[in-house]
């Protein structure tokens, strides 16, 4: 008996003993990963070896960028933890621009690097850099993991702290010689982090606060950001601003928290958002701010910002709270929870005169474009992809024109649906994150409606859509110019358009030559039924939509003016 | 106004860069900045001297509460604190001088640490204004060179009812 006991003992040691490859690999698979991005290189050959046969869905994209960005998209659609794989050195270094943005965006993203051997660090060897040092500033926490006995608690505490409290990218570098050294593991993994605690309930007093200052108000106005779509709080909004009866205007990353068809809507805040949205905020007398952060975007001179409102502030982050603009009832914890907290103590007000001024702005100054012209107009690209769609596409952008127009056009209804860089304003993120998203959701229709040099910073990733036969949709709205830049430089610098023009290749052949389809479409009449076909079409298809080159996006809040100065609104009167 | 930072940390590599980091990131001024060991081999202090208004400071504190490695922040201002810096400072003291430099240190509770034919080299510890009223004194002579630690600093009594003790309260709960 002895004897035999011993003996299965030991082959349980047997068994318990893998390499740090296998403990990565177990513990993704342990933690739910189904489904990784990532690009092979020198050190990390043993992780690779392991993911052979795992039942883990790889993309590779040709380039670790792109990989990245996939990565942060999948993550947005799906609201699960993305995860990319790099190697180190240039690997690692390509991973940057990817985990910034995932960074100002608050995206849950684990990031695994490989690192040269731990003996060599330091050594300026073969593809090393300071993958810490250099992730550290953009990255929710960072940390290289030298022994194999820490792996496995190392990569858990990863995914915790990425998907919890504000979310963030998270990276783990792995020095080569621990992802091949050997270990047995013995009893459950626990986390070691004394300095992370997570707020998820609101202070009961705050909130009562809060409620009360919401019930006494005359003119409201509900300011929502990337924070409810995170904490997946939608229902609670929707119940809040029905229950209270509120107006809710939404930040960039906000858009799809409040279906924008409602009549409480109204639609994006700030810089290039809604006169009525700006005007409302700049009236009210309480703004309620749920998960958005006071970016300077929004607030455009924020000494006049909502200069007559009491501001309720509710963040997970306490230290979003009073950064930029002081706040007189700040409510720290989680939106879902507290907005659960927040709607039985709110009671409905008619607010009849509030909602009839906002009616008459709405009326007065909706978005408008010039629908007469006989050139495509971008906008109405965008409007003939939003009705042919019934709102339900999941879209994600470029940056500048092309961005500003989808969330001003495009009327998102549900959480999730748009995927945007905001923050770090990321050209290039378009196309990936179609893919990313496309891949969180297959049976979604995504679109990627995109600027013709945004999609030329990481077009290479139609490549990877074609290999994974993937029915994305880039709607690339091609007007020549870097337009945004063109817009400052024609309003500020004189119409010197300096060094923001290039030479665009034939985006059809392009996509053809990639084994994409390809279409270009130069007549107005043309776009329905080009958007038709593309959607038709099960495999990624690039529309070239040649449209007004030199059209401007209304209204413009001019950077250090107040939100309720804004340019170009006779432009869009003389539209009506 | 000065405040003093005091911040608890996982005694792990990379956190001082990731502290540095973020004052250089968020453009505040760090006036002196403390890292030593503790009672408990995982963690480690540090004591951070920093200028600024109430904002910046209240800035400094949250996003230092940010950072996943620093275990509890805690800024002592309205509390009655014992803040000390310890300071070595070598400077000329010719021979005829000696006895008149001598009885400064003892005025200032310093100990000689060292000397030779030109120069002496004298510890000075206690509050700030007290080390820098010492470099006053001794520039007439010739400073050769100046290092100090930086403050250090500790609530002087154990939590109690104090507004001081509640403010505390208030911090870490916020």
């Amino acid at each position: 008996m002895t004897a035999k006991s011993s003996a299965s003992a030991c082959s349980a040691d047997q068994s318990s003993i893998k390499t740090g490859a296998q403990i990565i690999v177990d513990t993704l698979i342990d933690l739910g990963v189904d489904t990784m991005f990532g690009y092979t290189g020198g050190v990390v050959l043993p992780l690779f070896d392991r993911l052979y046969d795992a039942p883990i869905h790889f993309i590779v994209p040709r380039h670790e960028q792109g990989g990245c960005h996939m990565a942060d998209a999948y993550a947005r659609a799906s609201g699960r933890v993305g995860v990319v794989v790099a190697t180190s050195g240039p690997g690692a270094c390509n991973l940057v621009t990817g985990l910034a943005t995932a960074m100002m965006d608050s995206v849950p993203l684990v990031a695994l690097t490989g690192q040269v051997r731990t003996e060599l660090i330091g050594n300026d060897a073969f593809q090393e850099a300071d993958t810490t040092g250099i992730t550290r500033p953009i990255t929710k926490y960072n940390c290289i993991v030298k022994d194999v006995k820490d792996l496995a608690r190392t990569i858990r505490e990863a995914f915790y702290i990425a998907s919890t409290g504000r979310p963030g990218p998270v990276l783990v570098d792995i020095p080569v010689d621990v992802e091949v050294s050997k270990y047995a593991a013995d009893g459950p993994v626990e986390m070691k982090l004394p300095g992370y605690k997570v707020r998820t309930k609101g202070n009961a007093k705050q909130i009562s606060i809060a409620a009360h200052a919401i019930n006494k108000s005359k003119q409201p106005v509900l300011y929502v950001g990337g924070g409810v779509i995170i904490s997946n709080a939608g229902d609670e909004l929707r119940a809040l601003a029905e229950k209270a009866h509120l107006p809710v205007t939404m930040t960039l990353l906000g858009l799809g928290s409040y279906d924008q068809r409602r009549p409480e809507s109204l639609d994006m805040l700030g810089m290039h958002g809604s006169a009525y949205a700006n005007y409302a905020v700049q009236e009210c007398d309480l703004l309620i701010a749920v998960g958005a952060r006071f970016d300077d975007r929004v607030t455009g001179k924020v000494a006049t910002f909502a200069p007559n409102a009491k501001i309720i502030h509710i963040d997970i982050d306490p230290a979003s709270i009073s950064k930029n603009v002081q706040v007189d009832i700040p409510v720290v914890g989680d939106a879902k929870s507290i907005l659960g907290q927040l709607i039985p103590e709110v009671e409905y007000q008619e607010r009849k005169s509030w909602f009839a001024k906002i009616a008459e702005w709405k009326k007065k100054f909706p978005f408008r474009y010039d629908q007469n012209s006989s050139t495509i107009k971008p906008q109405y690209v965008i409007e003939e992809l939003c009705r042919q769609t019934n709102n339900e596409a999941i879209v994600t952008t470029g940056v500048g024109q092309n961005q500003m127009w989808a969330a001003q056009f495009y009327k998102f209804i549900r959480p999730r649906q748009f995927i945007s860089s905001g923050g770090l304003g990321t050209m290039g993120y378009g196309l990936p994150a179609a893919i990313g998203a496309q891949i969180a959701m297959p049976e979604a229709t995504v679109i990627d409606i995109d600027g013709d040099h945004s999609f030329n910073m990481t077009m290479t990733e139609l490549a990877t859509a074609v290999e994974h036969n993937l029915p994305i949709n880039v709607c690339i709205l091609n007007n020549g110019y870097m337009g945004m830049v063109r817009q400052w430089q024609e309003l500020f610098y004189g119409k010197r358009y300096s060094k923001s023009y290039l030479k665009n290749p034939q985006y059809e052949a392009v996509a053809t030559a990639l084994g994409a389809v390809g279409m270009t479409v130069e007549k107005k009449a043309d776009v329905p039924k080009a958007i038709k076909q593309m959607l038709e079409e099960k495999r990624p298809c690039v529309v070239d939509f040649r449209v007004e080159r030199e059209e401007n996006v209304w209204p413009m809040v001019p950077a250090g003016k107040s939100i309720n100065e804004m340019d170009g609104l006779d432009i869009l009167e003389s539209m009506a | 106004m000065k405040h003093i930072i005091s911040a608890l940390v996982e005694n792990k590599p990379g956190v001082l860069a990731s502290v540095a980091g973020m004052f250089a990131a968020r453009a505040f001024n760090i006036d002196s900045l403390v890292v030593g060991r503790t009672e408990d081999p995982d963690l480690s202090r540090m004591t951070i001297v920093v200028v600024g208004d109430d904002r910046v400071v209240e800035q400094v504190r949250k996003q230092l509460g940010r950072i996943i490695p620093v275990v509890k922040v805690q800024d002592f201002v309205g509390q009655p604190v014992v803040a000390r810096d310890l300071m070595l400072i070598a400077f000329a003291a010719p021979p005829e001088k000696r006895p008149e430099i001598l009885s400064l240190i003892e005025m200032f509770k310093g100990k000689v640490v060292d000397i030779g034919q030109k120069f002496v080299m004298v510890e000075v510890s206690g509050p700030e204004e007290k080390i820098e009223a010492f470099i006053n004194i001794c520039k007439p002579y010739g400073i050769k060179s100046v290092a100090r630690t930086g403050t250090i600093a500790m609530v002087r009594y154990a939590k109690t009812d104090t507004p001081a003790a509640r403010n505390d309260e208030a911090q870490e709960n916020q």
